[in-house]
């Protein structure tokens, strides 16, 4: 599996107000690129926009999109919200994609991915039987299911608490490996543990900031994924 | 839910307030007769009445079923095809603009004094609520699922029936709600114009025969009717789709 890189440079603007830009990001191949921003800065619009969504948004510039060709998407999306359905147990929330492409059910993967999350005792229990962490597993084994070379996330784990957080940087860090990872978020501690790139975006633009050597996911007291954490909060704090 | 001891309370209540009215006021029997009166008339007649409710019981439940089926079908389309939204959509609004009740002597007068007369009257006057209740709901699946659909290249038509259908289905359970207590009343009215059989019918009868108590007891049994009409689409929604 070779997964492609991810590159948008230019503008966007919705309904004549800009949205963000100049900005310049490159997520480099296989790798595990942190967005990092304050709220309102534009993140989620460039996901969108690489997500093959936001018609709303006026883009100007260059994007080497995540969608190869037309109808065919390498990308899968993993947003805060889990966006289980309600009616589907847990084994057929995570085989949606099939589901929704007419395609066989892949009942044995799906066992395969729910037992890699944790989640094999609850396969057939419904989402609202589950807890808040549970549920993000399950959409982290749907995301998985999809198989795509190009995993985007937009502050997957921002609604959990901090325990759950932890368990699931862990976790998503250890199954997406080896693909194109753009994960947005605005906690600087999530960006310190998992990003093998971080971008820092401000109303100036990206800048690139060099995170510890350690791989992600990088111990949460480790000293320098705390100085790190700390440098990137104080980069925010100065940015306009 | 009407909670039973609460319910059975107030009802308690209406018929003693009822027999003091009809006892200070001394009213006439052929005015208005005491629950006493009605009760015994209940019990009396109770053969001839479950002969009447059986057919309204009938009208009622084959005009919610075809109504219901009927709405269900059109939101879909509606939801489906812009074209048919810009083309059926101000029909049925204007549809909405005519009295059912207008359209009962016409009924009658295409279908006949049999079943099929109060049928499409109890199908008319739920087919809107329904269809209303349906599209709306399906027109209001929340962004992120479609959005997640796309991602994963679902066709429209598979959006359709496997996310938008299915998350809709508590808007079509409310729909369902109120046709169940609409469609009685479209039997009566059907029955009121024009039939031989039927609570409605035999209500007319007694009222103009002064058998005013044999018509309070029909009346009793059509709310009761509708009553557990309500409570058994209500428990089949929460069952199928609140669960």
């Amino acid at each position: 599996m070779t997964a492609p890189s991810l590159r948008l440079s230019g503008t966007a603007r919705i309904d004549g107000a800009p949205i963000f830009g100049p900005v310049d990001l490159e997520a480099p191949a296989g790798r595990w690129t942190c967005l990092l921003g304050p709220s309102g800065v534009g993140k989620s619009t460039i996901l969108r926009l690489l997500a093959g969504l936001g018609e709303e948004v006026t883009f100007e510039g260059e994007m080497t999109a995540a969608s190869g060709a037309p109808g065919e998407n390498l990308v899968a999306l993993m947003a805060q919200s889990d966006l289980l359905m309600p009616w589907l147990d847990v084994t057929a929330n995570t085989m949606l994609g099939a589901r929704l492409r007419g395609e066989a059910q892949p009942r044995d993967r799906a066992r395969e991915v729910l037992e890699r999350v944790g989640l094999a005792a609850h396969a057939a229990k419904r989402p609202h039987a589950l807890s808040g962490g549970q549920r993000q597993r399950v959409a982290l084994a749907r995301t998985l299911l999809e198989d795509r070379r190009v995993v985007l996330l937009d502050e997957p784990f921002s609604a959990l608490d901090a325990r759950s957080r932890a368990l699931m940087q862990d976790l998503a860090a250890e199954l997406l490996a080896g693909r194109t990872v753009l994960h947005v978020t605005h906690d600087t501690a999530e960006a310190a543990r998992l990003g093998e790139r971080v971008l820092l975006m401000t109303r100036d633009g990206i800048a690139l900031v060099t995170p510890p050597e350690a791989p992600p996911p990088r111990r949460y007291d480790a000293p320098e994924t705390l100085a790190f954490q700390g440098r990137l909060l104080r980069q925010l704090m100065e940015a306009r | 839910m009407i909670r039973v001891p609460h319910a059975a309370g107030v009802a308690l209540l209406g018929i003693l307030a009822w027999q003091a009215i009809v006892t200070l006021a001394g009213l006439p029997r052929f005015i208005l007769p005491g629950p006493l009166a009605v009760f015994s008339t209940l019990w009396t007649s109770r053969n001839l009445i479950a002969e009447h409710a059986l057919i309204t019981a009938i009208e009622v439940l084959v005009g919610l079923g075809l109504g219901a089926a009927l709405g269900f079908a059109t939101a879909i389309l509606l939801a489906a095809s812009p074209l048919a939204r810009s083309l059926l959509r101000p029909m049925l609004v204007f549809s909405q603009a005519v009295p059912v009740f207008a359209l009962a002597p016409i009924l009658t007068l295409w279908l006949g004094y049999g079943l099929w007369s109060k049928v499409a009257m109890a199908l008319l006057i739920i087919y809107f609520p329904v269809t209303s209740a349906f599209f709306d709901a399906l027109m209001r699946t929340p962004p992120g699922w479609l959005e997640l659909a796309r991602i994963m290249n679902a066709t429209p038509a598979r959006i359709l029936m496997r996310i938008r259908v299915p998350a809709a289905m508590p808007g079509f359970a409310s729909g369902l709600r109120l046709a169940a207590v609409y469609a009685p009343i479209g039997a009566i009215i059907g029955e009121w114009v024009g039939a031989s059989q039927g609570l409605g019918y035999l209500m007319l009868l007694a009222n103009g025969r002064a058998k005013i108590d044999l018509m309070f007891a029909a009346l009793i049994v059509l709310a009761v009717l509708t009553l557990l009409l309500h409570a058994a689409v209500d428990a089949i929604c929460r069952r199928l789709w609140e669960g």
